[in-house]
């Protein structure tokens, strides 16, 4: 529990400035969109020119850059993201209102690719060089070269046009009163494409990763050791070649989870999920740059949560890491 | 060094398709001098039924096979300028960080981290939305989102290289610390930086697919990502309209993962000989 903190505290440290250079970059973007605070608000409240200078006097914009800024960064730090014309509420709610759905949907897409990357890799890599290796290196290749939007269309196509196992979008049947795991299931029915269509692409890296570090660790000497004393072949391979070829998928687990949110912008709008990610895309066609912002901060807090879990977890599976950082 | 490249097959066949594409591209103002967003026959037509439009027509008309041919050259040229410029970024910002060291570093290293944090797709979106679209914006804003990978590959390089004996020599020789970044040391750390590029390519294809399957690419070009979005809108009566784009997309960005995957090989191999 000690080493968790201590990692907590040294994650925090190290994220707050990157952080506070993130909020830099959203105030100079949303400084640099046309229009400000109080031309959003007036388009969902309506008022005259009068009114206007008037808020804006209220709210601080008519003062410096630098005061606009602190204003900025003070209602940030109280959870205050502005106010989204799109929807008149504010930006906040809208946001959490959106994104259980994202994490459900990125949740379930992670297992996914984490879960069948890796079994393909340790296939792969059993026999590096192999007929098996050099096919689903290729595939994997070929997986990773496919867009993710088409993918779901195809899908589409395919399970919900075609076969009609599958709805065509949407988290849940409308208005259908279910509850309970009658409606679990109703939406797990919805999300089986929209995950798939996502979680297949990391796939293809996990895949890599894994296989590649396989490949590793067989050229070290202790797997010719496991060789000399006679163990069978699936048990070097899965209690000591994938063992130790694992770790760097944890790693990646983080680094992904930032690009599987941008990726879920696209997914989130061919399945019409209402996620975070199709909230952006409605952002943007809203022409609504600081709900877009918004968007963004939360998914940057939101990368940084996700990095340190793998942090804890990493720290869990592998000892070295807690003790050396604490003689650090 | 070609002629390593055509030993591998992942090199003949990335070549290969790469060369077809490129040939599409330059070829495409001949073959079809209309303009592709024109009206070019009856609409809705299924490929292979009209030898006039061999891959058949979409909602308003429009010729897919031109559209394919014209849209090579978008994603082409988005996705190597896209990928040209994050390169030339990282490879710079990565060679001050690493040379500088102390401050300077760990703040362009501050920045880096900013850029990962935050999911790229999200910040090409705003920046697009906010500057408009058009061709240069997108392949900025593309830029934006995937300059930090080879910044830290430049980075690591130059914190290896400049403890080298050559780099030392031209300090003791009194050459200018600008001038050493630029001539001793750079060029060492470029090749790792550029072993980069062909998964940095791929992405800025699919990240200008996406984008124009948005609605925010460039309205006055065809893409593939604007074909694609074009006909989900008839996906029930003719799936083959979002389909065929989205094939065209996925040879392409194989092509240039194939060609990268001979490229290093045929590196490898290279230094295996000497």
């Amino acid at each position: 529990m000690n080493r968790a903190l201590s990692l907590l505290r040294r994650r925090l440290l190290t994220s707050l400035p990157v952080f506070l250079i993130v909020i830099v970059g959203s105030f100079l973007l949303l400084e640099a969109a046309p229009g400000d605070a109080v031309d959003a608000y007036l388009v969902s409240v309506g008022g005259d020119a009068g009114l206007a200078a008037q808020l804006r006097h209220e709210w601080g914009l008519d003062r410096s850059a630098w005061a606009r800024f602190l204003t900025f960064a003070t209602a940030l730090v109280h959870g205050d993201l502005g106010w989204s014309v799109a929807f008149a509420r504010p930006i906040r709610d809208v946001i959490l209102e959106r994104l259980p759905n994202t994490l459900l949907l990125m949740g379930a897409a992670t297992a996914l690719s984490f879960g069948l990357g890796s079994l393909l890799g340790i296939v792969a890599g059993a026999r590096p060089g192999s007929i098996c290796d050099r096919v689903l290196s290729v595939a994997s290749l070929a997986i990773y070269a496919v867009p993710g939007f088409w993918l779901g269309l195809v899908l589409i196509v395919v399970f919900s046009i075609e076969l009609r196992w599958l709805p065509l979008g949407g988290i849940e049947t409308i208005a259908s009163s279910r509850s309970g795991l009658d409606r679990g299931l109703d939406i797990a029915r919805h999300l089986v494409l929209p995950v798939a269509a996502l979680g297949f692409i990391y796939l293809a890296l996990y895949l890599r990763v894994m296989r590649a570090g396989m490949a590793e660790v067989w050229r070290m000497d202790f797997v010719l050791a496991l060789r000399a004393r006679g163990l069978p072949q699936s048990r070097i391979v899965i209690a000591h070649v994938a063992r130790n070829a694992l770790l760097p998928l944890v790693t990646l687990l983080g680094l992904q989870s930032a690009s599987m949110l941008g990726g879920s912008v696209v997914i989130e709008s061919v399945f019409a999920v209402p996620g975070i990610g199709r909230l952006a895309h409605e952002a943007v066609a809203a022409r609504d740059v600081p709900l877009l912002l918004g968007i963004i901060l939360s998914s940057a807090i939101l990368v940084i949560v996700v990095n340190f879990l793998v942090d804890i977890v990493y720290a869990a599976l592998d000892p070295r890491v807690g003790a050396s950082e604490e003689r650090a | 060094m070609t002629r390593r490249l055509f030993s591998t097959p992942e090199g003949i066949a990335g070549t290969a398709i790469l060369a077809l594409l490129a040939l599409a591209a330059l070829a495409a103002p001949m073959l079809f001098p209309r303009d592709p967003l024109s009206i070019a026959g009856p609409s809705l037509l299924p490929p292979f039924h009209d030898p006039a439009h061999i891959l058949g027509t979409d909602r308003l008309g429009r010729d897919v096979l031109a559209g394919l041919f014209h849209g090579a050259r978008v994603s082409l040229a988005v996705g190597i300028a896209a990928a040209a410029a994050a390169l030339f970024v990282g490879a710079v910002v990565g060679t001050i960080a690493g040379f500088a060291g102390g401050f300077v570093d760990e703040a362009l290293m501050r920045v880096a981290e900013a850029f990962q944090i935050v999911p790229g797709f999200l910040l090409t979106l705003a920046f697009v939305s906010i500057a408009g679209p058009s061709l240069p914006v997108v392949v900025a804003a593309i830029a934006l989102g995937a300059w930090t990978g080879p910044a830290r590959v430049a980075r690591a390089e130059v914190l290896s290289i400049r403890e080298r004996d050559h780099v030392a020599a031209s300090r003791v020789v009194g050459m200018h610390p600008l001038e050493i970044a630029l001539r001793e040391v750079m060029p060492n750390a470029l090749p790792p930086v550029m072993a980069l590029s062909s998964v940095i390519v791929a992405g800025a294809v699919l990240t200008e697919a996406a984008l124009s399957f948005l609605g925010l690419g460039d309205p006055n070009r065809v893409t593939w990502g604007a074909m694609i979005a074009e006909g989900r809108a008839v996906l029930r009566s003719a799936p083959y309209l979002s389909i065929i784009p989205g094939i065209a997309l996925v040879v392409a960005v194989v092509g240039v993962y194939l060609f990268g995957e001979g490229v290093v090989e045929a590196s490898a191999s290279r230094r295996r000989y000497q």
